[in-house]
């Protein structure tokens, strides 16, 4: 697989067809970048182009770089190759089949060992509350345990250099552990998000509006002291949240 | 001319990817003409019209439609060129799976949706594995690992052939199979399908409605998957 180091986007056009005000966006080998933006602005669109690495021949006419350079037509499509890995906003399995079944086929269309089977449904049981088993058909897990085990599906068995997330936070699994499971080491991290803490836990975050990239801001030294803060509120609320799961009873404010 | 035959399962989105997929072809100045076949109603030719292009639809009715378009071919071929096209699409409602609409020169496309699970591409038969491009749809509505499975399944029927993921809604994957088209075959006078219709016909394909076994002749198949000929 070949080494990134870099990727970059290069600027198409919004949504009326007018050039978008960000021209090219180059984001470094372990770095996280954030996408914000309103509901249907184009967040989702964006990671798209990415997870296709756009040539110039989707609506949104950008042109993804790797290395600088253009990328070889297999690497776009053979699963074996592919360089990205997406955690999408949809999780509803459709496939009638159980989760063994359905990770050994996974890992047979990536190219990579059956045996990682188990390593996968482990590392998905340290993110999700009620844990999942090799047997448990994949149409009857919740939001939180299929986003769990798609989360450790990227980290073991996708393991490709770019990930791409898309709001992660609206399924209930915990979010910190996820995102450094996924970022690994020295992985390109793209997520799309409107929670604060992920947010500012990104080195810098692409502005969206009417599908085009209007800005990117440099995540401050202050705002990353409000990270800080919130993410003690957010683990807080968390671990209340831990307490009602469990039927206990909240005793004051700790 | 090329033709391009467009097969597919029922509501897996033929139409809306072949809608951005002919928008694609007018922008790089090809011009192309549309012929929608359905069995008893369609209203896709109005979406066609929009696009300003050649539009004609088929009726199959009480004849299978995939029939109806190989019987109709030449027709429509000639419909096209009358219509001053370089590209005929011809969509087809492929119903039994039994067969594939398919000539040897044509760039047969199947059209199959992900969200109908990771097991459909071995039930669709030859409209699938004899097809140069198979298309993927609502790839957006599951995760990318069942995704890579459905690829992974149709490859196994297929493997020859190339795959591109298509959105409807967005137009993802038009611009991969404009592309595609424009570098495809053109017709040449003797095409041949490239997987054979039904082996027989049987007496209910003419018309019988009795029930009983003792009124069905021709070429039938038990349920113990016997095959006989019964006839005069």
């Amino acid at each position: 697989m070949t080494e990134i180091l870099n990727l970059t986007i290069i600027g198409g056009v919004n949504k009326d067809g007018v050039d978008e005000p960000i021209r090219s966006v180059e984001i470094s080998r372990g770095e996280i970048v954030g996408i914000v933006g309103p509901t249907g602005s184009g967040k989702s669109t964006l990671i798209d182009d990415i997870e296709q690495l756009a040539q110039g021949d989707t609506p949104t006419g950008r042109t993804l770089l790797i290395n600088g350079e253009k990328p070889d037509a297999d690497i776009r499509v053979d699963p074996r190759q592919k360089l990205v890995a997406q955690l999408s906003q949809n999780m509803h399995f459709l496939a009638d089949m159980t989760v063994e079944e359905f990770l050994e086929m996974h890992a047979r269309s990536r190219g990579k060992d059956t045996s990682l089977v188990a390593r996968v449904i482990e590392l998905a049981n340290t993110l999700t509350g009620e844990p999942i088993a090799a047997h448990h058909h994949l149409t009857a897990l919740s939001g939180g345990q299929s986003r769990s085990l798609m989360t450790a599906d990227i980290a073991v068995i996708s393991d490709s250099p770019v990930v791409l997330i898309d709001e992660v936070e609206n399924a209930g699994i915990k979010k910190q552990e996820a995102l450094q499971l996924l970022a690994g080491e020295g992985k390109i991290v793209v997520v799309v998000t409107h929670d604060p803490v992920l947010a500012l836990m990104s080195s810098r975050r692409i502005v969206i509006r009417n599908g085009g990239m209007v800005d990117i801001i440099t995540t401050s030294q202050q705002e990353q002291d409000v990270c800080g803060r919130i993410t003690e509120v957010d683990n807080w609320l968390m671990s209340l949240r831990d307490t009602i799961r469990r039927g206990d009873i909240v005793e004051g404010i700790a | 001319m090329k033709l391009v035959v467009v097969a597919g399962t029922p509501g897996s989105g033929k139409t809306s990817v072949l809608l951005h997929t002919i928008k694609a072809l007018i922008r790089h100045g090809k011009n192309p003409a549309v012929v929608k076949v359905d069995c008893l109603w369609t209203d896709d030719d109005q979406r066609f019209k929009k696009l300003d292009i050649p539009v004609h639809v088929g009726l199959a009715k009480d004849m299978c439609p995939d029939h109806f378009t190989i019987y109709n071919t030449d027709e429509m071929l000639k419909w096209a060129e009358d219509e001053g096209a370089d590209v005929l699409f011809s969509e087809t409602a492929g119903l039994c799976l039994r067969c594939a609409p398919y000539p040897d020169e044509c760039l047969a496309v199947c059209v199959i949706d992900v969200t109908t699970g990771p097991n459909t591409p071995l039930k669709v038969g030859p409209l699938l594995t004899t097809a140069d491009v198979v298309v993927t749809t609502k790839g957006d509505l599951v995760s990318q690992a069942e995704r890579e499975v459905f690829r992974e399944r149709v490859l196994e029927v297929n493997p020859g052939c190339k795959i591109v993921e298509a959105n409807g809604l967005t137009g993802k994957g038009a611009f991969e199979l404009a592309e595609t088209v424009r570098l495809g075959p053109d017709v040449c006078d003797n095409m041949v399908l490239r997987y054979n219709p039904p082996l027989a016909i049987c007496s209910l394909c003419t018309g019988e409605t009795r029930v009983a076994r003792k009124h069905h002749m021709g070429v039938l198949r038990r349920l113990d998957g016997f095959m006989e000929y019964k006839g005069e």
